[in-house]
């Protein structure tokens, strides 16, 4: 399967998920949204450019406000992470080249340790910029701490069973650098 | 010149990565404040078909309560019945009943439009409701949605066949509502903690409050018709700052599985409305 398609695919089933399970979700407390669609910008292709990611995630976002009715809410926490992914990913690659040798970031790819801190960082600031926003229209200190920790700690714990649940092979690919 | 075209060139990603961001905050606040029409209509015609297919398989699994609810409200109305109430002939003075409910197409306030409830959300801060009812189909803005047990909420948008439902579970929700025990009025609201409660503000501390009293519909809000059912009193909490009370209460809508509602089409709204403005126009 082409990565493009893989990607569409992904791009779609993510939001669906999100929308159709997740916020229907009988609620857990008021602190806790499960937010689990930005994975998909977390496992786009190393080879993008930064602008291309930029605009992808701006457009994720906003497909997803399209159902929530929140116009650029998501939109903004989306190109923020998007905008910041080259950055984290260049001061935590270890192996060297893996960014060329891999298709995108994985356990696999960038091996275990940086690659949870990849997502708790990019998850912590997808949060922090979602809640904040959230925020500045309503709520209290309490609120934006209790949600950002709670949200951040219940996300974390949906992508590592989507890690295990579906797990993603990457090739070694030599001599396409 | 040439500086600004390199300073540009050099910096794009984050340029672009601004721009970005300044579009979707501004579609943020400019939205908090004025409900950008055109944004919902987009994305009800978007979003609408996928409701729809998404509901009709969550229907399904949801066809047992709905009946319930359906043959409770049934229930309600039939008890409602005049044929129910008959006393011993005895009344000494004649009554005639005013009620023209089959020749009095004029005297008619509230016209009821069934809507199939296709996508709703409850964990969100603002929370809205998808229609399956729409402009053509006679459903405008400002009109008011009640469920099988209870107040649902307000339309705000409308597209050619759907129609968005600000959800009492909305932060800029607010009505106008009065206990049915003693009639004191007060508003509701929703302060986003739990979407099992809503607040009502504005009962002063004299008044008289047990957990369980009714919450009702008055006839000064022009959404609703009066004597809805709103909710019980769940808990009455002092506001100390005040000498006014902030009440818990428990709505009669189960927002968690609702699939039907009724749009509340007030006839008569658009002339009190037009006096209303005319009179404040002459007074200024």
């Amino acid at each position: 399967m082409s990565e493009l398609l893989k990607n569409t695919i992904r791009f779609v089933l993510f939001i669906l998920v999100q929308v159709f399970i997740l916020f229907k979700m009988p609620p857990l407390h008021r602190f806790i949204t499960p937010y689990l669609y930005f994975l998909f910008i977390l496992w786009l292709p190393f080879s993008l450019s930064r602008a291309a990611l930029t605009l992808i995630g701006f457009f994720y976002g906003l497909c997803l406000d399209y159902f929530t009715m929140t116009p650029g809410l998501h939109a903004a926490a989306c190109t923020l992470i998007a905008y910041v992914r080259p950055f984290v990913i260049g001061l935590l690659i270890s192996q060297e080249g893996a960014d060329k040798n891999y298709m995108s970031p994985s356990i696999v790819s960038m091996g275990w340790a940086p690659y949870a801190t990849y997502v708790v960082v990019l998850t912590l600031l997808h949060h922090c910029y979602l809640v904040l926003l959230e925020w500045l229209s309503f709520g209290s200190l309490m609120y934006f701490l209790g949600k950002v920790i709670a949200s951040t700690a219940v996300s974390l714990l949906l992508i590592l069973l989507t890690e295990l649940l579906f797990f993603r092979k990457q090739k070694f690919r030599t001599n396409t650098i | 010149m040439r500086n600004v075209f390199l300073f540009i060139r050099r910096h794009f990603n984050f340029l672009f990565f601004l721009v970005l961001q300044i579009v979707a905050l501004s579609f943020l606040f400019r939205y908090n404040r004025f409900h950008e029409a055109a944004f919902l209509n987009v994305s009800t015609a978007v979003t609408g078909r996928i409701n729809e297919h998404y509901n009709d398989i969550e229907y399904y699994f949801q066809l047992k309560k709905t009946n319930d609810a359906l043959v409770r409200e049934n229930l309600r109305l039939r008890q409602q019945l005049k044929e129910n109430y008959e006393g011993p002939d005895s009344a000494q003075r004649i009554i005639s009943d005013t009620i023209k409910v089959d020749s009095g197409r004029s005297i008619l306030k509230y016209k009821i439009l069934e809507a199939k409830v296709i996508n709703n959300t409850t964990s969100l801060q603002n929370n809205y409701l998808t229609i399956h009812r729409g402009f053509a189909q006679g459903v405008r803005p400002n009109m008011g949605v009640v469920g099988p047990q209870g107040i649902v909420g307000s339309v705000v948008n409308v597209s050619e066949n759907f129609a968005i439902v600000m959800s009492m579970l909305h932060r800029n929700f607010g009505l106008v509502a009065r206990l049915k025990k003693g009639g004191e009025t007060g508003t509701i609201d929703w302060d986003g903690v739990s979407p099992l409660y809503v607040n009502f503000r504005g009962i002063t501390k004299s008044a008289k409050i047990a957990v369980g009293d009714t919450i009702i519909t008055t006839q000064t809000s022009s959404l609703f018709p009066a004597n809805l059912m709103i909710g019980t009193v769940h808990d009455i909490v002092p506001d100390n700052t005040s000498n006014f009370y902030v009440l818990k209460i428990k709505p009669a809508t189960n927002f968690f599985n609702i699939e039907y509602a009724y749009v509340i089409d007030n006839l008569q709204y658009n002339e009190q409305k037009r006096l209303e403005d005319s009179t404040r126009k002459k007074i200024q």
